[in-house]
């Protein structure tokens, strides 16, 4: 790796902790960064003469905290999940929102929201904190290949037919998330609604504690994979001739991408477009290659989601905002700018 | 050697290829024409391991090609496609530097940037390293993409012969380069005792440059020998379905010149007016 690419990933790991720092300090109980990082030292069991305010300790330790690492760990996988799919489907315009991924796992977790206390009783307590994210990933798994199968042909996937067949998916799914809608009762519906439309505001530290692993692995698992990912662009049979065995790899890159989005979707609900516009922003200033791609857009996307939630839970205080409406908000302007560009040359 | 051995591909109850055995040789150009359709990228696609045949075997330096890994075959066979789809904005030298993946953890980062460096030189695209690749013409991306299936079977620390299969090389180049690429493939068979595969439509630049020359038609191997032999008028007529008339090339020891005879339409001239 070049001089180049150390120097961004340095500066995206310094730009992750100032971010973490702000988003630990700004809230209904503003903490100074000078007393958020007293606090963290104490926390690591620095000695300290004259130790913190205790309520600020709890709001910093119990609420906030939760909410940042489940911000950082669905911010990292969202956007390493996109610039993935994108190297796999061989096309910039993949995102797990636009294709139906992130819809297939909301319906599955919706399913289990709404009918997990008659239908699925006996796998929902059998399961317990898993349930949630396994069924969102069952449900991201099925829509990533169906999507893959409907939009290959000849060995490329072709651009409309993925985001046509995002389309229907997504419609699909939304009416069947709809339907659901209808047999939950007030306070069913009440969640379903806000979750629907994304926020990190249920973060508790058991929930991100049990889940971490599902997406910290895939995350660091997936920059392996940077080399296949670059042969790909290729072409698929050039991975091959590259000595890429690319039907095995598939498999295992569309498992991890549902693992990172069931999980993310199952505890954050629907946040749309953060896979879409990090690793677009990082290739238009450094390049495609996947080696810097894929960890940037983990960092990146981290730090974006910090600031989207930092806006959520602050523009319209002491109310919240979903995140996936700022997110939204952002990305679908920018999609279509990418479209506008897309029409005219190459990415 | 890399072979095919009474190799046989059906797909859905078509034919596309029928009992052929051909064989690369280290240190020979092998040039593989026939009219449309007849089989020569299906048979690429069967000795670059894309396809598996119904029957036959094929067999690259003595043992069955399934017996070696992808990673394996990477290092000892390279595959230079017909055109590209790559959309990324890679420039040309990382898209050259894509030929050492089979060697990303055998060699060093500075080895691997010789050899890219060496392959930008040798397939003359050295001016084009920084440019962006999908902005190159359609005849530098050619070059570019050759560059990198150089890289590939460059400084391999292997004493296994290597292989290099070439699906229209020339397709998309002017004059200069059709011939600069062929007598590149030409002039590393003999230096880098490299077995050469390439499929041609030019009849005169696989004269020139192979020392065996293939004709497939429907799938079946027509004629299968050195230029002169089979570059014989019957034999171009049968496959091609056009009149020609063969004779020495000028200047040129046992190259034989193939001269088309334009089709007559003087048939068709009442269905016109």
């Amino acid at each position: 790796m070049n001089k180049r690419s150390q120097g961004l990933l340095i500066s995206l790991v310094l730009l992750l902790l100032v971010m973490t720092i702000l988003a630990l300090g700004i809230g209904a109980v503003e903490i100074p960064a000078a007393q958020v990082l007293r606090i963290l030292a104490q926390q690591l069991g620095w000695p300290m003469a004259n130790p913190p305010d205790a309520g600020q300790i709890t709001v910093l330790v119990e609420i906030r905290a939760p909410r940042v690492a489940l911000g950082i760990l669905v911010g990292a996988g969202l956007a390493i999940t996109g610039a993935t799919i994108q190297g796999l489907f061989r096309n910039p315009l993949a995102d797990p929102g636009l294709i139906g991924i992130s819809s297939g796992a909301a319906l599955a977790a919706v399913s289990v929201i709404v009918l997990g206390a008659t239908v699925f009783q006996g796998l929902s307590s059998a399961l317990g904190a898993y349930t949630l994210p396994l069924a969102a990933f069952i449900g991201s798994l099925l829509v990533t290949g169906l999507v893959y199968r409907l939009a290959k042909l000849e060995g490329r996937t072709d651009i409309a037919t993925m985001l046509l067949a995002g389309i229907a998916i997504n419609a699909l799914l939304g009416a069947a998330t709809g339907l659901l809608t209808y047999a939950a009762n007030d306070t069913q519906l009440r969640t379903l609604t806000f979750w629907l439309m994304g926020s990190l505001g249920s973060a508790t530290w058991t929930q991100v504690l049990t889940t971490l692993p599902l997406i910290l692995l895939p995350v660091l698992v997936l920059p392996w994979f940077a080399p296949a990912l670059n042969a790909v662009l290729l072409g698929e049979a050039e991975a091959g001739h590259l000595g890429f065995n690319l039907e095995r790899i598939k498999q295992v890159l569309i498992v991890l991408v549902a693992l990172i989005v069931g999980t993310a979707v199952a505890l954050t609900g629907v946040i749309g477009f953060v896979g879409l516009v990090v690793p677009h922003l990082l290739r238009l200033a450094f390049g495609p290659d996947h080696r810097l791609l894929l960890p940037a857009s983990a960092l990146l996307g981290a730090s974006l989601l910090l600031v989207a939630d930092l806006i959520a839970r602050t523009v319209v205080n002491p109310a919240e905002l979903p995140i996936g409406i700022i997110t939204a908000l952002i990305g679908g302007p920018f999609f279509l700018w990418l479209l506008n560009r897309y029409r005219h040359r190459s990415f | 050697m890399l072979s095919t051995e009474h190799v046989s591909l059906t797909i859905r109850d078509k034919t596309l290829l029928k009992d052929l055995s051909l064989t690369i040789k280290p240190g020979e150009v092998l040039a593989v024409l026939g009219p449309n359709g007849a089989g020569k990228s299906t048979l690429l696609k069967l000795l670059s391991a894309e396809l598996k045949p119904s029957q036959g075997q094929i067999t690259l330096n003595a043992k069955p090609l399934t017996a070696w890994t992808k990673a394996e075959q990477a290092r000892l066979r390279a595959v230079l496609p017909q055109s590209s789809r790559l959309s990324f904005p890679f420039s040309a030298e990382e898209v050259v530097m894509m030929g050492r993946i089979p060697y990303r953890h055998s060699h060093t980062h500075n080895q691997n940037r010789q050899a890219v460096h060496a392959a930008l030189q040798i397939a003359h695209v050295e001016h084009l390293a920084q440019r962006l690749f999908t902005s190159l013409s359609g005849g530098e991306q050619q070059r570019v993409q050759l560059a990198r299936v150089l890289a590939q079977l460059w400084q391999v620390d292997s004493e296994q012969a290597r292989y290099l299969l070439l699906d229209e090389p020339t397709s998309a180049l002017d004059l200069a380069h059709q011939h600069h690429v062929l007598g590149l493939a030409q002039h590393l068979a003999k230096t880098w005792n490299l077995g050469v595969l390439t499929v041609l439509h030019d009849l005169n630049l696989a004269a020139l440059y192979a020392d065996q020359i293939a004709i497939l038609k429907e799938g079946q191997l027509q004629t299968y020998g050195e230029p002169q032999t089979s570059l014989a008028p019957s034999h171009i007529q049968q496959a091609f379905a056009v009149e020609v008339e063969v004779m020495p090339y000028p200047l040129q020891v046992n190259r034989p010149l193939v001269i088309t005879q334009r089709p007559n339409f003087n048939q068709f001239t009442t269905l016109t007016l």
